[in-house]
């Protein structure tokens, strides 16, 4: 008697079972195919309504808008603008202004927050108190008067630009914002820039095989020679070949304002002063709430063995604080990237500003407007926590848990 | 958040609805008890709140006029404020039964926004606002200059047009309610504050010291203001528009809010059909015969109206100007009432 091994179901067909059905198998997958199926045809039925129904009221639908004329200027682009540029650029402008504002605000937030942590942590008392201070007073009051409170208090206390502060006759600050010197390319700048280039990553490479070189044979080899000679001899040699690699055109008061230069709007000052150190605070006491998590053993464990207070932290608390601390700084995070909708109240031009308020009373088309705009927040908000959760995975695979 | 959850309104409304255009608006507001009206958010002597919280201006009295066609009580209106930005979405979701709120007539807002304008209330056009400090006495010289502007206007747009026409350079700092606008023009944040000429000298009394401010001769743009409608119910269009050529033709007339009554019983056959002593012509816009006796009672005529709000009687004291009668060197006209 030979019994005939039955056939093995398809490995794909057993995933799905699994994945959709779980416990209740194939009747499982059929019923969230069902439900999958209702919702596609009621997102069917509310898009081909509304095209309908606007239909009938003749207001505009679609996104053939994106193509017409703006018809309005924006006072910070990225890249070049003007008025007779299409909507579909505006939306670019907007949304680079908000990725700009929200890049440097996370970048001066996680400066700040640590810095405060460290400051609460610390065993002098005055320090401690100071931190303890900034951190309850700046995350109990509201975020939007914070960036009005900088907004109007920065422009009041600053003149006007026929009477602005002249730093070293090369930067101006007044009440238009900070006019800085703009630099402009030579010929020499693109040797300039590639010896520089190389300079730098031949000095990471250098100091990769000195570290291994330590860690393997425990040899230790004086590399700063080296990287000196790399990242600043090599591009002066450039410069005395090739020329200068670019001037400087230097701000000049011409009529009501500078002519030349390059310039910070207020606006944007504002906005981000506020969003990082309103963000700083709750950064802190993630920081904290980390840094203690960590066992008081392993600071004592570095102490034993020699360590400063300092390299102790860094080498071996805050390692272990950050596995704690990724996650709710992802929040942080996400949460300054949409705080920064909040510019539209001082006229900073981010995308709600210009794209959900100005293009949209432009062209009467919330429907397709507000969807854009959602899309982009959502877009940005996953690619955030998308690399703030590859952070995280390899630091959990580099501390071995 | 409010323009998201407007947003929002519209796309369900849009969305679920079987039809959302309903030809019903004049029924659905004498249902209610009560007119919704969309009106700024404070430019004084169009729509502006007084300390007690009474609406006044002169798009506020278009609002109470209709009231008064409809209720007979001019203050059967709820008065909704609405920034530049969220206007339109508020008509088109229907929170609003029109929108009376120096709104400029254009051809794109007409076609667009399944809306339209029912008529001219007050022709304005685009001026600029300077400190007298600046020592400028002509908007050609503003070279170079910070212009602080109410975003989602055509104000932003006429902006853009003239300073490329005139080869100028400008910087542009948009803000999202009038308030702001002006805040950071006293504030010195910009050279210049323009708007609709109008609204220069009405946000000048805002300012500490209104004298120490000028507005530019040169205008740059037409802007004539109306109240907007939805598309779809010509009955209400209807309705609207002939409250406001009531109020002109009893200027014309020489009917005013104290000689109504007299006028009604003169034997003037013009005056008859106009009063409602002859004629149906109140029955056929959905209201009553003596419609226009009940909106010269409780607004006045047009002329009356413009004094009170904006002109001689006002702290504005704006002349009349191309807001005058036809007859009177002005534009304002309205089609016989027969």
């Amino acid at each position: 008697m030979s019994t005939e091994a039955r056939k093995p179901p398809l490995q794909i067909a057993l995933k799905i079972r699994r994945l959709l059905g779980g416990k209740a198998g194939w009747n499982g997958v059929a019923v969230q195919l069902a439900f999958a199926a209702v919702l596609g045809w009621i997102a069917y039925e509310i898009i081909s309504n509304a095209r309908a129904n606007l239909e009938n009221q003749h207001i505009a639908a679609g996104f053939g808008f994106l193509k017409n004329n703006a018809g309005f200027d924006v006072n910070q682009t990225l890249i070049s603008y003007t008025g007779s540029d299409t909507f579909l650029r505006v939306f670019v402008v907007g949304l680079l202004n908000t990725l700009v504002v929200s890049v440097v605000g996370i970048v001066f937030a996680t400066v700040i927050g640590f810095i405060v942590a460290l400051c609460r942590l610390s065993p002098n008392w005055l320090v401690s108190r100071v931190g303890e201070i900034y951190v309850e007073l700046i995350r109990n009051l509201p975020l939007l008067f914070q960036i009005l409170f900088w907004y109007l208090a920065v422009l009041a206390a600053l003149p006007n630009p026929r009477q602005s502060i002249s730093l070293f006759g090369i930067a101006f600050v007044s009440n238009r914002g900070l006019v800085i010197p703009q630099p402009i390319g030579l010929a020499g700048l693109e040797p300039f820039l590639a010896a520089l280039a190389f300079g730098i990553v031949a000095a990471l490479a250098l100091r990769i095989y000195a570290r291994r070189a330590l860690f393997q044979r425990g040899q230790m080899i004086r590399i700063w020679p080296f990287v000196l000679g790399l990242v600043i001899g090599l591009p002066l040699v450039t410069m005395l070949v090739f020329g200068l690699p670019f001037t400087v055109e230097l701000p000049q008061l011409k009529g009501f304002n500078f002519a030349g230069g390059s310039r910070v709007i207020p606006e944007f000052v504002a906005l981000t002063l506020a969003l990082s150190t309103y963000t700083a605070a709750f950064i802190a006491e993630i920081v904290r709430a980390g840094i203690q998590s960590v066992h008081k053993g392993q600071m004592e464990a570095g102490a034993s063995l020699g360590l400063s207070r300092g390299t102790a932290l860094r080498l071996i608390v805050v390692p272990q604080a950050m596995r704690v601390i990724v996650p709710p700084l992802t929040n942080q995070y996400l949460n300054l990237t949409k705080n920064s909708s909040l510019a539209v109240a001082i006229g900073y031009p981010d995308l709600v500003s210009v794209w959900a308020g100005t293009s949209l009373s432009q062209t009467g088309q919330a429907i397709e407007i507000i969807t854009m705009t959602m899309g982009v927040y959502l877009l940005i908000s996953l690619i955030t926590s998308g690399v703030m959760s590859i952070y995280g995975w390899r630091l959990n695979r580099s501390l071995g848990a | 958040m409010k323009r998201v959850t407007l947003a929002l309104s519209l796309a369900l409304a849009a969305g679920l609805s079987a039809q959302a255009a309903d030809a019903q608006t004049l029924k659905t507001v004498k249902d209610r008890g009560m007119l919704s009206c969309g009106v700024s958010q404070g430019l004084p002597g169009f729509s502006s709140p007084d300390d007690k919280g009474n609406w006044t201006g002169l798009d506020v009295d278009v609002c109470r006029a209709l009231a008064a066609a409809i209720f007979n009580d001019p203050t059967k209106v709820k008065f909704v404020p609405t920034s530049a930005k969220d206007r339109f979405t508020a008509l088109q979701s229907g929170e609003i039964d029109l929108l009376s709120r120096n709104t400029t007539w254009t051809i794109s807002r007409d076609t667009s926004l399944g809306a339209n304008f029912t008529g001219v209330t007050y022709y304005d056009g685009q001026g600029f606002m300077v400190k007298k400090s600046l020592k400028v006495n002509s908007a050609l010289e503003l070279n170079s200059a910070s212009v602080c502007v109410q975003t989602g206007t055509t104000t932003e747009q006429n902006l853009a047009d003239y300073f490329k026409a005139n080869n100028m350079k400008y910087e542009v700092i948009a803000f999202g309610t009038n308030d702001e606008t002006v805040k950071a023009y006293e504030a010195g944040r910009c050279d210049v504050f323009t708007t609709d000429q109008s609204g220069l000298y009405a946000n000048r009394l805002k300012l500490a010291n209104p004298n120490d401010h000028m507005v530019l001769p040169e205008i740059i743009s037409k802007e004539p203001l109306g109240p907007m409608v939805r598309h779809g119910d010509d009955q209400w269009f209807d309705l609207v528009k002939w409250t406001l050529y009531a109020m002109i033709t009893a200027e014309e007339l020489g009917i005013t809010s104290k000689n109504v009554d007299e006028k009604a019983k003169m034997e003037n056959p013009e005056m008859k059909r106009v009063l409602g002593t002859d004629g149906n012509f109140g029955e056929q816009l959905g209201v009553t015969k003596d419609w226009v006796v009940r909106i010269v009672k409780a607004v006045g005529n047009y002329g009356e109206m413009f004094d009170r709000n904006v002109g001689a009687g006002s702290p504005l004291a704006i002349n009349r100007g191309l807001n005058n009668l036809w007859n009177k060197g002005g534009l304002q006209y309205a089609p016989p009432i027969r």
